[in-house]
């Protein structure tokens, strides 16, 4: 399968100013797309635009030639920087994990998510626990890509190449496309397949902030 | 010289759980560090880990729901609460995580002036930091995020402070760019200026650093120079810094197993032991930290190993 | 080591807190419930007691026909609530209508809202109720439908407030994508966020009701002469109290005050015991 963007261009008002200007990319299953580039850059809004969040003011994304599902499942999955802000706060952890579909015992134990965490709530969790079950949940048998943006940024050394090692392999296992928006240029190179610099792909200019 | 040292610290908050029990949290325990004149000391941990209450323990500044034991100093006098406000914005200057600190409702210029500062350093620090004349006159909304920043390292200087805590000053700057904004901090330290970094990117530290304090569930569990962490590796000291500077991408990524425990169920003795590969019975007892190779450490198999 | 860790109270300010609300819920329950149980004859005239100061026999004295003032403050207190009660209820469901609707919608919808929040907090309140009052006829019906149609404004606002929110935060819209249908986005999200907020509105309106009708009945434009109502009485009082009847204002003055403080009570009280964010004191 293949993700493509074309011409992608955004802004959030009109004569506000490009954020994103005629960025075209494309992402091959079993690939490992890194962005990397300094802030500001528009690397998030990148990311949400490719995952369907975001409708770009211009240009468009395509699964396989077709249109993202509006409804339903969505093949093409976002993993968020800040894992604490992306699960609801009022619920429990068991509840979280089962918003999609109910993973087997293998898959979390593969992630390292222990059923004890079921009956705990949000806070009650490190952020690289509660990453893994941001990863799990988003792990069902649908999803075709993962965007990760900057998925452990926030997180320790140690703590990052744990959920490195554990993403990687789950996606050689089931062949998926991975877009790792990051900062880290080492950590790029050690986990992507092909890395591409934003600031040479996006046409805006700008003025140095 | 010793500008600030912080000797055992311990910082609970009492909190509600579900219902109606109220219990104490301990976010900062067995927290020793000190700071020189001239050296940047860098705090790395992972966020959320209780880094920033450090700072704001230091400073006074921690909320009304907790409490505080051990002993902090700063040049050799024994400082609370109270005493640290005769330093701040003179001896001791803040720069805080967020830009939310700057007033809303005030014009930056005279913000950064404050109570002490003058109209011409003023405008010489923003001259220095490249901010543009009519900053002055602008209010923070006005400014982009990068200026706000550095408004609020400008407001920092204005007293020409001898310590330095700066918590987080770089958010969401790759590292060239954190680097670069990071320059001024090394002059000033070669000047002699004390300097806490409190940073959760250990590649910052160790690009800006003079030493780095391992920050681990809420103590710091070794402090050593730099160069350990970079070119002697087999010189640290902790199994935790090891592992951790393992860990990094530019290294061999490669992780050791289990998570940091969670502030609400700590146990005693060493909070590292249950991942670590040369755990055995004296690491239950109470550790204390130690001198090993010219470096501190809280780990009874430092010597050995 | 870890000597501080985990050592709990039992009497925090939580529990203080919860206690009071209790004591706070049973004053306003008694008083409605004993108010409606009341008969007539209890506060009948009778001009043989007329002026009578708080004594044993009647509590809070008589007035000039007689009456005794402790079972008409009493009833006129719990027909108060009944009326919060009712006008309370409508302004809600307005509010809630109204916020989910401009916040979800947007556009259009969301300015015809706005526009009528602002216009609504604009008029003196007063003004306005006094107006639909008297529009209405007065009595009973004119006071509950004026209270029922000036008291949504505030919480519409809160309810539109928080919906952008809960819709706008990483969780809901990672749940759209993750395949959840609007449906059930709204029950396992956003009712659930939006729930204690509108209980907390609730509870934060009743004071407001109550208040707004006693002073629209005090001022001749709500409730009639002949019901016990504390407007009512807190009028008649005003003619009297010059010739030294304290007892006649005093005391329904502070049953009134007490059960406004205690409303504003329970509704701070839930919002500190609902709100996650407040753990720590």
């Amino acid at each position: 399968m293949q993700l493509t963007g074309k011409d992608i261009c955004f802004r959030y008002k009109t004569k506000s100013p490009w954020i994103l200007k005629d960025v075209s990319l494309s992402i091959e299953s079993g690939e490992r797309v890194g962005v990397v580039g300094p802030s500001g850059y528009g690397k998030s809004t990148l990311a949400r635009i490719l995952s369907g969040y975001e409708k770009p003011v211009s240009g468009e994304v395509k699964l396989d030639g077709k249109d993202l599902p509006g409804k339903g499942y969505c093949p093409v999955q976002l993993i968020y920087q800040h894992p604490e802000l992306s699960v609801n706060p009022r619920l429990k952890m068991g509840d979280i994990l089962h918003e999609a579909w109910t993973p087997d015992k293998e898959l979390l134990d593969r992630m390292g998510i222990e059923k004890k965490w079921f009956t705990r709530w949000p806070t009650e969790l490190s952020g690289g626990e509660l990453q893994r079950f941001c990863i799990a949940r988003v792990l069902a048998p649908q999803t075709r890509f993962l965007i990760c943006d900057e998925i452990t940024t926030m997180l320790d050394a140690i703590t990052q190449a744990q959920i490195w090692h554990l993403l990687l392999e789950e996606c050689e296992k089931r062949n998926l496309g991975m877009m790792i928006i990051t900062h880290n240029k080492s950590l790029a190179e050690r986990v992507c397949t092909r890395v591409i610099e934003l600031p040479e792909l996006n046409n805006v200019e700008r003025a140095d902030v | 010289m010793e500008l600030l040292n912080i000797k055992e610290l311990l910082v609970a908050f009492s909190m509600y759980k579900k219902g109606f029990r109220k219990y104490e949290l301990e976010v900062i325990h067995q927290l020793s560090l000190n700071v020189n004149s001239g050296e940047i000391v860098a705090v790395v941990g992972s966020s959320g880990s209780g880094k920033s209450i450090l700072a704001e323990a230091v400073l006074g500044l921690l909320p009304k729901n907790s409490h505080m034991h051990g002993e902090i100093t700063y040049k050799g006098q024994k400082v609370d609460k109270k005493s640290i406000r005769k330093y701040m914005g003179t001896d001791i200057a803040y720069i805080p995580q967020s830009i939310d600190h700057l007033d809303p409702i005030m014009k930056v210029g005279k913000q950064v002036m404050g109570v002490h500062g003058s109209k011409e350093r003023q405008r010489k620090l923003f001259k220095q930091y490249g901010l543009p004349e009519d900053t002055e006159k602008k209010y923070p909304f006005q400014c982009s995020g990068g200026m706000a920043r550095r408004v609020l390292v400008t407001s920092a200087l204005m007293g020409k402070p001898d310590l330095i805590i700066a918590d987080e000053p770089t958010p969401g700057l790759d590292l060239k760019m954190a680097l670069e904004a990071l320059k001024d901090f090394r002059e000033l330290a070669d000047a002699g200026t004390g300097i806490l970094l409190i940073t959760h990117d250990i590649d910052l530290a160790l690009g800006v650093a003079d030493r780095i304090a391992v920050f681990y569930a809420g103590s710091v569990l070794e402090v050593a120079p730099v160069e350990d962490f970079v070119k002697h590796k087999d010189r640290l000291r902790h199994p935790y810094s090891q592992a951790l500077i393992n860990a990094l991408p530019q290294n061999n990524f490669e992780p050791i197993r289990g998570t940091q425990p969670y502030a609400g169920d700590l146990f005693s003795g060493c909070l590292f032991a249950p991942r670590c590969h040369m755990r055995d019975d004296k690491c239950a007892c109470d550790v204390p930290m130690m001198d090993v190779r010219g470096g501190k450490v809280r780990c009874v198999h430092a010597a050995d190993g | 080591m870890h000597k501080y860790h985990k050592k709990s109270r039992i009497l925090n300010k939580r529990v203080a807190l919860l206690i009071t609300m209790i004591i706070a819920a049973v004053y306003l329950v008694g008083i409605f419930i004993w108010g409606c149980c009341i008969g007539e004859d209890s506060y009948a005239v009778n001009f043989g007691n007329k002026f009578l100061p708080p004594s044993a026999e009647h509590w809070f004295g008589t007035d000039n026909l007689g009456r005794d003032m402790f079972f008409r403050s009493i009833k006129g207190l719990s027909l108060s609530m009944v009326i919060g009660v009712i006008s309370v209820a409508i302004s809600s469901v307005i509010a809630i209508v109204m916020g989910i609707l401009s916040a979800v919608f947007g556009g259009w919808v969301d300015k015809v809202v706005n526009w009528a929040v602002d216009l609504c907090m604009g008029l003196p309140h007063l003004v306005l109720l006094i107006l639909i009052s008297f529009m209405l006829g007065k009595g009973v019906f004119g006071i509950t439908i004026a209270a029922a149609v000036t008291h949504w404004p505030s919480m519409t606002r809160m309810i539109r407030q928080e919906v952008l929110q809960v819709r706008n935060s990483q969780y809901v819209q990672a749940a759209y994508k993750m395949g959840r249908s609007r449906w059930q986005v709204a029950i396992k999200h956003i009712i659930p966020h939006i729930l204690p907020v509108y209980f907390i509105g609730v509870t934060l309106l009743f004071p407001h009701c109550i208040m707004h009708e006693s002073a629209v009945t005090f001022l001749g434009f709500g409730l009639p002469r002949e019901m016990p109502a504390i407007g009512v009485i807190l009028a008649e009082a005003m003619t009297h109290i010059v010739t030294g009847k304290w007892w006649l204002a005093v005391f329904p003055g502070i049953m009134l005050l007490i059960a406004v403080i205690f409303f504003d009570l329970i509704g701070e009280g839930l919002k500190n015991l609902l709100n996650p964010h407040t753990g720590n004191e």
